[in-house]
């Protein structure tokens, strides 16, 4: 548990030594705060809620997780840093999940600095904040399991473009799984149970639906699965190409 | 009673090369082992797996009693690693740097072992600068005072003094000779005036075996220089044509400035008949050196016939 803290805490402390974590939120919070704006009408639709807020974060995540969790094991395979963590007294799985819960976290602190939205909503109508809760977790959850793609993906290169853009591939397809864009496409030659266990990974699907404020187990733990999957694979390339 | 560091038949194969074949040797508190090698030869792999960075294909590695496959918690708490290259991660200090790793290896006395490492090593100037503005010779000093900070029983060293002035060569030689005493240390390199200046023994690999392993002057008893006879003079065509008729002298090699060295035939000595020729010539006073023989004719000798 120590070494688990001290990874995650040089970890998080990594991001703020660099420029990245400003560049990071700065970027963010311009973003998520523009087109809620103007592509999500926030003011046109004039609903007390942060819908409009919201339905950008899948797209937002998609390019900038995938930004931040290149670098996770890409950048210490290629310093050759991996090798003094790694033969520290520390286990691959205290590592692995260190390493992804910093940046879990950093991106949690950019998404907790989006508050002033939430501010204005609640200046401007009465809105359910319940559900304005809910969809902030259910936004994390989301972070997670775009982090936890990245940092697997991370860990099986030591080039950090090469993991920025599979990262954000795979990603992209995880996001649409339940779309005809990606769905056709196995659907030719797949069996349809199998397509429709794929159309069910989608991203986008459960997070609407936390988004409108249902707030399902299924849901839930979707996302808590689908970390913990990634992860456990990200532990295993970790341990089989560390070297390489 | 075995020693810190056991490693027996090991084995790493890439794909159809074999880096690492079937090595075994035993290293015991206070020695000094020099693991030399031409580049390639499998000294960098044979660390990485006895640090239990990478997992070797077959064979054991015992480090301080534990077995490095089964227990590595264990093993690694009681080793320090100074890695090739001394990597350390760029954007923080030396004192954030340092603190991580004691955040993990949490040693006894963590303030004072802090402050032992940066005295020890001078690291107070640079103490508070992004690792990645700080000069080669500074980064290695990071990486030495990583591997020692929880003052390990064993200390792995790869390449410790390379890239650094000879100053700085001389300073860590130093401070690895202080730290000897009572540790077990195993350093690789290039430079063999390390090996004499440091080792108490050294094994020399290629192409993943083991070609020697002896104590640095045995191993200098191996080179054809060992009594060898350095004639400092001018010498007249005489003198050198009587020098080289002695019955003992192999081979006669004539000197970069002036002067010759003779070579003697194995298991002879030269010393007192090159005097005899000279003092028959009237060359009483010319000096005389006797060699006790070149590591690096002998790594030579040693490592080309594999390469070829």
């Amino acid at each position: 548990m120590n070494n688990l803290v001290a990874i995650l805490r040089r970890e998080l402390a990594g991001y703020f030594q660099t420029p990245v974590a400003y560049v990071f939120i700065m970027i963010f919070l311009l973003l998520s705060g523009t087109l809620s704006f103007y592509l999500g009408n926030f003011y046109e639709r004039e609903q007390a809620d942060l819908g409009a807020f919201f339905t950008f974060h899948p797209w937002l995540y998609l390019f900038l997780v995938p930004a931040i969790s290149m670098r996770l094991w890409a950048e210490e395979r290629k310093t050759g840093s991996i090798e003094l963590l790694m033969t520290l007294p520390v286990t691959v799985s205290q590592a692995v999940l260190g390493k992804f819960l910093a940046a879990w976290i950093f991106t949690g602190i950019a998404l907790f600095l989006t508050f002033p939205i939430w501010l204005t909503v609640n200046y401007l109508g009465d809105p359910d904040n319940g559900i304005i809760l809910g969809a902030y977790l259910g936004s994390f959850l989301m972070a997670g399991g775009f982090m936890a793609i990245g940092a697997c993906i991370s860990a099986t290169t030591r080039n950090q473009v090469v993991a920025f853009i599979l990262s954000l591939v795979t990603c992209f397809l995880f996001l649409l799984s339940g779309f005809p864009l990606v769905l056709d496409f196995f659907q030719l030659w797949l069996p349809q149970p199998v397509v429709d266990a794929i159309a069910s990974l989608s991203f986008l699907t459960h997070f609407s639906s936390i988004n409108k404020g249902v707030i399902d187990l299924r849901d839930l733990s979707y996302f808590v699965i689908l970390i913990s999957v990634w992860l456990y694979a990200n532990m295993i390339v970790v341990r089989a190409r560390k070297a390489a | 009673m075995s020693g810190s560091v056991v490693v027996e038949n090991l084995v790493k194969v890439y794909g159809d090369l074999h880096a690492v074949d079937d090595l075994s040797f035993e290293v015991g508190s206070g020695e000094v082992l020099g693991f030399l090698g031409p580049n390639g030869a499998g000294k960098s792999t044979t660390m990485k797996i006895i640090t239990g960075f990478l997992p070797p294909t077959s064979g054991r590695v015992t480090v301080c009693g534990h077995p490095v496959e089964t227990q590595p918690e264990a093993a690694k708490r009681c080793l320090g690693y100074l890695p090739e290259g001394a990597p350390a991660y760029s954007e923080m200090t030396p004192w954030q740097f340092l603190n991580f790793v004691a955040d993990i290896r949490r040693p006894k006395d963590r303030r004072g072992r802090l402050d032992w490492v940066i005295g020890q090593l001078g690291l107070e100037p640079v103490l508070h600068r992004p690792v990645d503005t700080l000069s080669k010779g500074y980064r290695r000093r990071v990486g030495l005072a990583q591997s020692m900070l929880h003052d390990p029983r064993v200390l792995i060293m790869d390449e410790p003094t390379d890239g650094l002035d000879p100053n700085q060569k001389r300073q860590v030689r130093d401070f690895i000779n202080e730290m000897a005493k009572d540790k077990t240390i195993i350093i690789s390199t290039h430079i063999l005036e390390e090996v004499e200046a440091i080792c108490t023994r050294a094994i020399i690999v290629s192409a993943g075996k083991v070609l020697v392993d002896e104590t640095p002057e045995e191993l200098r008893r191996r080179s054809r220089y060992c009594n060898a006879v350095t004639v400092q003079a001018e010498l007249t065509e005489s003198v050198r044509a009587a020098l080289g008729e002695l019955e003992d002298v192999a081979v006669v090699e004539p000197e970069r400035n002036q002067g010759l060295t003779l070579i003697p035939r194995p298991g002879c000595t030269l010393e007192n008949a090159v005097r005899d020729v000279l003092l028959r010539h009237n060359l009483k006073e010319v000096p005389l050196h006797i060699q006790a023989g070149r590591l690096d004719d002998v790594f030579h000798t040693l490592t080309h016939n594999v390469h070829e």
